[in-house]
């Protein structure tokens, strides 16, 4: 038992609201042995990183540990005095944040921030540090790690600031480093980088690491490991590829679960047929600078096209100038064969009815000072002319269709509801109108997994009850797998590739499809390893393992 | 660097453009009085000729838009017209006069310099004092000192000067006779006494901005203590002090520097009931003088200063907070 | 010279007994982490404090501290009331109410229990007030404690001003007066500023960009200054009918802090136009008047709220300054501002008729104690709010 390194009992820790104190953590064991990578994952809101910062004896404002123990390395961190601690954090144990842009100070160079812990905790001088620390930058892939340490935070791109801080974390040797969803904010194909030179590192090193993540694909290349949490308890430990072959409670197995819902292909669109939208070889810019080129592509009656592409690929920005509030450079948005005025406020009441829209954040996109049932009845009353009685019947109505009981719903104000149901809300609201086309702009990457899958299932249903069409952009390749019929893959403001979606998955793709599609996490524990094989990328830093000891 | 040059010449020319519409407002303003200046110096009595005398001599006979900027142009050097009150209108009275005018300049001058001295004594004493106080709130917020210094400041801020001062008077000058209440200061005076006659107004004042700039440092503090960059150093096992030197101030400097700025704009405006408070002979007597006397000229001029110096000040805050960020200072 | 030394010996002796404060709670309570990880300022601050309950106490039994006493004891009767009134509101009312004072800290509940005073006093001015504001009487100056052996009058409690008007009389006048005109300006400036904010931020574009820039322009002159230099102009258009130099005073005061809530109403707007339930209202073809009114504002009540208690204070603050400087409310209306003007050189008597002294105090406070009351309920009311957001 010697080599356990960090050992956490019963561990409970209450967060203060309204000058009380509610249990957040209730009661977690932990163990972690030296050189282990423990994966800690579960949804928003299960406690990961509150136990992730407790594992350094840290707790933020209005935290507080109320019970159990954590023991690093023989050292009791519950009771230890504010010195003890300090002395070991930055040290021996060492945190990589979630945001690497937020988490470096702006008025200091990178280098200065990263010698800034060796020379405060004695164990190197800086001139060493700063050595040590372009070699790390060296074996962290990053580019020019002679002269990267010399720029300030805000000169260097979000996927090498990761690295950067990967590389501060390690500045000291530490035995524990705490990674707090290093990659959540990252594209896929910059996490991908991240992911492979943080494991690398953690690996020569022979590091103790917990990763806190709520991607269970991430996980898996990263951890030895992997613990379950909901709602500050522990559901399950098990070694990764165990966990992964034979989850043993009904929790974990439904998480497992969701990447399984998949829609049967449909027939291909009888050739002439017209579609419900065209988007005919739109440009588009804000002021001066060009954000669409040249984009073409159809959405016919009953299908789904989803639209891929990275952040800043211009996804969202179609889905502005199909709707209207974005009116092209040139270029036209036809709807069933018929061009639509470019301006939402010169189309007509029923152009505008038929194109409905679905948003990312339920919160904003939800009055929060009326209820469920005004929200919905406003476009059966603007639209259909329906009042009073009439009205209600059509809201309990759309409210079944949306498998949530009328009864317990009307009178509700958003604030009442789960993200879930306010997303279903939300496509309440757009069947409302009874459009043809509704656009679905990321609906379901802010939800956690389980409640994401009931809300591509609900809209695969209306889809097949409504023959509607949908526009679904996400930046998700699962949920396109499940749910899309054809694929459109967009970059820097131009569409790349598009088809089919049986063909999109198959090869050859574009270059960048290509990199696309690989650089999504699969549940396979070594698929980043077999990844980087094929990529030609394999493990670059051992040559250096020996140099540095 | 060239950026951070380009930016600050843009905040300046936006600072002059400003102030050049404040004063047409102002110039404007004052043209709405009823009939014209003549009127209003002579009263409703006045004989028609006599009146034509006046307007000849103000020059009130040209249109407004080249009055104003014959105003403008003698502004700028310094020239802000003759005061009614003092000006010597022998023409109409039909008797002899020997006297000079005295202009508004003159007039202005040593009082102007006696409010700077104000306002100089009061920022020494509450700079320092409600920066030091905002950081301590912030570091130990939520804690007895917090709360106490939160009900003490929302108080402060709350009261009018006058009642500061009055409480100041009470305490400082007539039960405990330790300063004296009138502040009759003049030229010439040895620093000491005048320093000593300036303490009770600068006191009134300090309590005032102190409390403001107090809670805006906390404010600004408590956001910054709140960034994860913060909470990184903390994990990085850094002692408290050096999270506080090296980390958070470099960063605090910006805001803490609006603030001081902002309060400074803000004693502008504080001044002027206090130094009527104490009889102080700063501008801001002169102006509410003015403002009974319907002296115009007079009024015109003070209030072009304290928009000018308020303007400034602001200004002086957006260049400072321009150059302390790193941003801007390191482009990409 | 002396003072100063005395200022650091004071410091030394408070910094040595906070040392030996925390020495002795780690030797007591066997080095516990609240002792242990005390920082020294802390540990200073306990040590200042002691100190100032110490110096408190023996200032109290000095025979010359009277208003030192005075101020102690309406401090406590008010700490008192406040608490009292919290149980009240605590017992009685609907659930939510009850809900709201049990959260309430003890500031807020004094705050709520000032305004209702005040709002009484104001709206019953006439019936509580024991004369007219601007009757006559034939005995001047009388000292206030209603002591006729003191020069007083047992008819006026708070004695006659230098023409012969009662000042308990005028003190209760000048509520309904200060404080309902500040209250009428507010509402002006909100009506004014508010409608033209939201309007700029609803359809931005150029009438944003002209209403911004006029704004910007009109907040480059402090409002204080500005305000005194039209009312110069507005005492000429007046003339001699003083009713109408209030009205403009109204109207002047309402403009320039309309600027105020014209930024604050259009940065409320900026933030919630962004949010994607407006979008999804515009995209349905709804006019303006429904995106206003339906969408916008009622998601703005609770900072404008706010914001109106803030103007509420800045207002009255100013027309009480105005008042105090001789160009406000005009006479023969009671007013507090112009109260504390003619009454301020009977602070000089604090020595012999502490009463008396207490008079321009008394108008000065009653001003003071509004906006502390509504500054404390806001200060709740902003904390609340954000509070929420977490």
């Amino acid at each position: 038992m010697t080599d356990l390194l960090l050992k956490i009992r019963g561990l409970k820790i209450e967060g203060r609201s309204d000058e009380i104190w509610n249990p957040i953590i209730n009661g977690v064991d932990l163990d972690l042995r030296k050189g282990e990578v423990l994966g800690l994952i579960g949804e928003s809101g299960a406690g990961k990183s509150t136990i992730g910062l407790a594992g350094m004896g840290f707790t933020r404002d209005g935290v507080r540990i109320s019970g159990g123990s954590v023991e690093f390395d023989g050292i009791d961190l519950v009771n230890a005095s504010a010195e003890v601690k300090r002395k070991l954090l930055g040290s021996r144990i060492a945190y990589v944040a979630q945001s690497a842009a937020a988490s470096f100070n702006p008025a200091h160079k990178l280098i200065d921030q990263h010698t800034e812990a060796p020379v405060q905790h004695g164990v190197m001088s800086r001139a060493e540090s700063a050595a040590d620390a372009v070699e790390l930058y060296r074996r962290l892939r990053l580019p020019n790690p002679e002269e990267i340490g010399f720029r300030y935070p805000h000169q260097v791109s979000g996927g090498q600031l990761q690295r950067a801080m990967t590389a501060m974390a390690m500045s000291c040797r530490p035995d524990l480093i705490i990674f707090d969803e290093p990659t959540t904010a990252l594209d896929v194909t910059t996490q991908i980088e991240v992911l492979a030179s943080i494991r690398d590192i953690v690996e020569q090193f022979d590091t103790a690491a917990i990763y806190i993540t709520h991607d269970l694909a991430v996980v898996a290349q990263m951890a030895d490991r992997i613990k379950v949490l909901l709602k500050g308890d522990e559901v399950e430990e098990a070694e990764t590829r165990e966990m992964l072959s034979h989850p043993k409670e009904d929790y974990t197995k439904s998480l497992w679960a969701v990447r399984e819902f998949k829609r049967p292909q449909k027939p291909a669109v009888a050739a002439g047929a017209t579609p419900v939208v065209s988007v005919r070889k739109v440009t588009a810019a804000y002021g001066k600078v060009k954000v669409l080129q040249n984009v073409s592509f159809d959405i016919h009656e009953g299908r789904t096209v989803a639209v891929v592409g990275e952040s800043g690929s211009g996804k969202s920005t179609t889905a502005r100038c199909i709707t209207g509030l974005l009116p092209p450079l040139s270029g036209s948005i036809q709807f069933d064969g018929v061009e639509m005025p470019a301006d939402y406020r010169k189309r007509s009441k029923d152009q505008l009815r038929q194109v409905q829209m679905i948003y990312q954040m339920a919160d904003t996109a939800l009055n929060p000072r009326k209820s469920i049932g005004e929200i919905i009845g406003r476009p059966v009353q603007f639209y259909m002319g329906l009042r009073g009685r009439e009205k209600r019947r059509r809201v309990e109505q759309l409210l079944d269709e949306i498998e949530l009981p009328a009864d317990q719903y009307f009178d509700r104000l958003p604030s009442e509801l789960s993200g879930g149901q306010k997303q279903r809300i939300g496509i309440a609201r757009a069947l409302a109108a009874e459009p043809r086309f509704i656009i679905c702009d990321e609906v379901t990457s802010a939800l956690d997994q389980l409640v994401a899958e009931g809300i591509l299932k609900l809209l695969a249903r209306l889809q097949d009850d409504l023959k509607l069409s949908y526009m679904f952009i996400t930046h998700d390749l699962a949920t396109v797998r499940s749910i899309a019929d054809e694929v459109v893959v967009m970059k820097e403001g131009k569409v790349i590739e598009q088809g089919p979606k049986a063909e999109m998955f198959r090869p050859p793709h574009h270059a960048y499809t290509d990199l696309l599609l690989s650089s999504v996490p699969e549940m396979d524990p070594d698929w980043l390893s077999n990844l980087l094989k094929e990529r030609g990328v394999d493990n670059i830093g051992d040559a250096a393992v020996d140099k540095m000891g | 660097m060239s950026q951070v040059l380009r930016i600050i010449l843009q905040r300046i020319a936006l600072g002059i453009l400003t102030l050049f519409i404040v004063s047409i407002v102002i110039f404007t303003a004052v043209n709405m009085l009823p009939g014209d200046f003549a009127q209003a110096i002579l009263g409703q009595g006045a004989t028609p000729e006599a009146i034509e005398s006046i307007r000849r001599d103000l020059g009130l006979d040209q249109p407004p838009i080249q009055r104003y900027f014959a105003w403008l142009a003698g502004a700028v050097q310094g020239d802000l017209g003759t005061s009614f009150a003092q000006a010597n209108f022998s023409s109409f009275v039909g008797a002899d006069s020997g006297g000079s005018d005295v202009t508004v300049a003159t007039q202005i001058a040593p009082r102007f310099a006696n409010t700077m001295f104000l306002a100089g004594v009061t920022a020494c004493i509450a700079v320092p004092f409600s920066i030091m106080l905002g950081v301590l709130a912030a570091l130990y917020r939520n804690s007895a000192f917090d709360r106490a210094a939160n009900i003490f400041t929302l108080s402060s801020i709350s009261s009018p000067e006058f009642f500061l001062a009055y409480v100041l008077i009470l305490f400082l000058a007539v039960l405990n006779p330790v300063l004296p209440s009138l502040s009759n200061i003049y030229d010439g005076m040895e620093f000491g006494e005048r320093l000593q006659k300036t303490l009770l107004p600068a006191l009134t004042l300090t309590l005032v901005v102190t409390a403001h700039m107090m809670r805006m440092t906390r404010a600004a503090i408590i956001n910054l203590l709140a960034s994860p960059y913060i909470e990184m150093a903390r994990l990085k096992g850094l002692s408290p002090l050096r999270v506080i030197v090296k980390h958070a101030l470099p960063n605090a400097l910006a805001p803490i520097i609006n603030v001081v700025a902002l309060n400074l704009a803000y004693l502008i405006t504080g001044v002027v009931v206090v130094e009527v408070v104490f009889v102080y002979p700063g501008i801001g007597q002169l102006f509410v003088d003015g403002v009974k006397t319907r002296d115009i000229p007079l009024v015109q001029a003070c209030c072009l200063i304290f928009a000018g110096a308020y303007i400034l000040l602001n200004l002086t805050a957006d260049i400072l907070s321009i150059l302390s960020n790193p941003r801007l200072r390191h482009p990409k | 010279m002396s003072v100063i030394l005395w200022i650091l010996a004071a410091l030394a002796a408070i910094s040595l007994s906070g040392w030996v404060f925390r020495l002795a709670g780690q030797k007591i309570t066997g080095n516990s982490p609240r002792f242990r990880d005390m920082p020294f300022a802390v540990a200073f601050g306990y040590a200042l404090a002691a100190a100032a309950v110490l110096g408190g106490v023996w200032l109290w039994f000095q025979p010359g501290a009277t208003f030192f006493r005075w101020a102690v004891q309406g401090f406590v009767i008010f700490a008192i009331a406040a608490w009292l009134f919290r149980l009240l509101g605590r017992a009685v009312g609907t659930a939510g109410t009850r809900k709201l004072f049990r959260q309430m800290p003890l500031t807020a509940s004094f705050g709520i229990l000032v305004i209702l005073i005040y709002a009484v006093l104001s709206i019953f001015a006439g019936v509580i007030a024991p004369y007219g504001q601007a009757e006559v009487f034939d005995q001047v100056n009388a000292l206030p404690g209603g002591n006729a052996a003191t020069g007083g009058n047992p008819d006026h409690l708070l004695g006659t001003d230098q023409i012969g008007r009662d000042l308990l009389s005028r003190l209760i006048y000048g509520a309904q007066n200060t404080v309902g005109i500040a209250f009428v300006t507010t509402c002006i400036a909100f009506f004014l500023g508010g409608s033209l904010g939201f309007l700029a931020a609803t359809l931005q574009g150029w009438l944003d960009q002209v209403l911004s820039r006029a704004v910007d322009v009109l907040m480059a002159i402090p409002s204080l200054i500005f305000a005194l230099l039209l009312m110069t102009i507005a005492s000429a258009w007046a003339g001699s009918e003083k009713w109408l130099l209030t009205v403009y005073m109204v109207l002047i005061i309402a403009v320039i802090d309309s600027t105020r809530v014209f930024r604050l109403a259009r940065a409320v707007g900026l933030n919630i136009v962004v949010m994607d339930y407006i979008e999804a209202a515009k995209l349905r073809g709804e006019g303006l008047r429904y995106l206003i009114f339906k969408e916008i504002l009622p998601n703005a009540y609770a900072p404008l709220l706010a914001e109106f208690g803030l103007r509420f204070c800045f207002v009255f603050l100013t027309i009480a300054s105005l008042s105090f400087l001789g160009v406000g409310i005009q006479p023969p209306l009671a007013d507090w501002g112009t109260m504390v003007r003619d009454l301020a050189q009977f602070i000089n008597f604090a020595a012999f008729s502490p009463l008396t002294a207490a008079l321009p105090l008394m108008a000065a406070g009653a001003i003071a104690l509004l906006t502390v009351a509504v500054n404390f309920v806001v200060d709740w009311m902003l904390h609340r709010t954000s509070g929420l957001k977490d």
